[in-house]
């Protein structure tokens, strides 16, 4: 019951984009093509599920005992960068096509604020799911990180569709490209917010 | 000395980090719930620009060009581990608003941009400089974005409470934050070219 609440509530109402503002470069940068904005998604869900799996264990298994929790965004970064490298390197000996359809994403994501974004609010911020509040335990912690990340994907998906209609319409000179995508987002974000009170 | 005037003006119009080069969206969009907000935001970036533009251009000859990246980001998240400290230290309050977006910073692009296209071939005085500019751009334009969402959201100003009614809640809430950039960019855009 406590992973449904935890998946509606990060793919729906704490949306990570239109809610909380994590990821908005890759969100603006390239959601241009609907294709595009599947195969970023799925990348950011493979990173993310497994950046928040050994970040996690990094901190209660490290960082904790060891009384060095000021290093944590250190740490995370390093962890976060050398993963996506690695994912690189496997993908592209194991399965080629699927390099090819990730590829250019992946050195990308060590810069997405949602991936350090969502490893730090797993360590750091108390979740309130039925009862008291309490922090997430590791497979709670895995499920809000994929949650999240299809959030993300919902939310850019989603945009493509509406960009690639937007790219045809004929808007002001000066709205043309980001401007008139922040505003559109915001309207998004506004339909999204319709969501908030469901858990 | 008037090329690094220069090199702090440029990043008020020309090079403005969030209106004409549309970089570190996610801080601008997540913290500017008020002026206050939005230039603490702003100063704490800038602190760690200028910071880790020095001691990048200091130490850019001793780094292999193959791992400067991981090198810059190490650098970049020792000073933003800093700044998180003193903040949690000295306005604890301001701290608890802004949240995750302050050990984010190692994630904008703006601080790891500028360390690749400017402080690894520049002195160290003319990469503060550069670093000084481009923070006070970034403090500014959240400043103003701030200040409007403030004053639409909730009819004050800086703190100073000068309407009666609350205004408009949507402006405060996330809708507001990219509608509010989105009209603002178009401003600039509007105000700069001819």
């Amino acid at each position: 019951m406590e992973y449904i609440l935890i998946i509606i509530s990060a793919v729906f109402v704490n949306n990570i984009l239109l809610s909380q503002f994590l990821g908005v470069c890759p969100f603006l940068g390239v959601s241009k093509k609907v294709g595009t904005a599947l195969g970023m998604s799925a990348a950011v869900t493979f990173v993310m599920a497994l950046a928040t799996c050994v970040t996690y264990l990094l901190q209660y298994y490290v960082l904790v005992p060891f009384g060095v929790e000021f290093l944590q965004t250190v740490c995370f970064i390093l962890v976060i960068a050398g993963l996506v490298q690695m994912v690189e390197i496997i993908i592209k000996k194991i399965s080629p096509s699927l390099y090819q359809a990730l590829g250019i994403f992946l050195p990308l994501i060590t810069t997405n604020c949602a991936v350090l974004g969502v490893a730090l609010m797993v360590v750091q911020k108390q979740f309130t799911f039925g009862g008291e509040a309490h922090m997430l335990n590791l497979g709670q912690s895995v499920v809000f990180a994929i949650a999240s990340a299809i959030g993300f994907g919902l939310a850019i998906v989603l945009f493509a569709g509406i960009r690639e209609q937007l790219e045809l319409s004929n808007v002001p000179k000066q709205f043309k490209g980001v401007p008139i995508a922040l505003i559109t987002a915001g309207i998004m974000a506004m339909a999204f917010m319709g969501f908030s009170g469901m858990v | 000395m008037a090329g690094r005037w220069k090199l702090i003006t440029k990043g008020f119009v020309k090079d403005n980090p969030t209106f004409a080069l549309v970089l570190g969206m996610c801080p601008t969009l997540g913290t500017t719930t008020s002026a206050i907000n939005g230039m603490g935001m702003g100063v704490a970036t800038m602190c760690v620009l200028v910071l880790s533009n020095m001691v990048i251009s200091a130490v850019a000859r001793f780094i292999p060009d193959k791992v400067r990246i991981p090198s810059y980001i190490v650098i970049i998240s020792a000073f933003v581990t800093i700044v998180q400290l003193l903040m949690q230290a000295y306005l604890p309050s301001l701290y608890e608003t802004l949240g995750l977006f302050i050990p984010l910073i190692v994630v904008n692009c703006i601080v790891l941009g500028r360390a690749e296209a400017f402080a690894n071939k520049n002195g160290v005085l003319d990469s503060a400089c550069d670093g000084l500019g481009i923070g006070l751009g970034f403090t500014l334009s959240l400043t103003v974005v701030g200040l409007v969402r403030e004053i639409l959201g909730s009819g004050s100003a800086f703190g100073w409470k000068f309407m009666a009614p609350d205004g408009m809640l949507l402006f405060v809430l996330a809708p507001g934050a990219f509608i509010v950039l989105g009209y603002l960019m178009v401003l600039f855009r509007k105000l700069t070219t001819k």
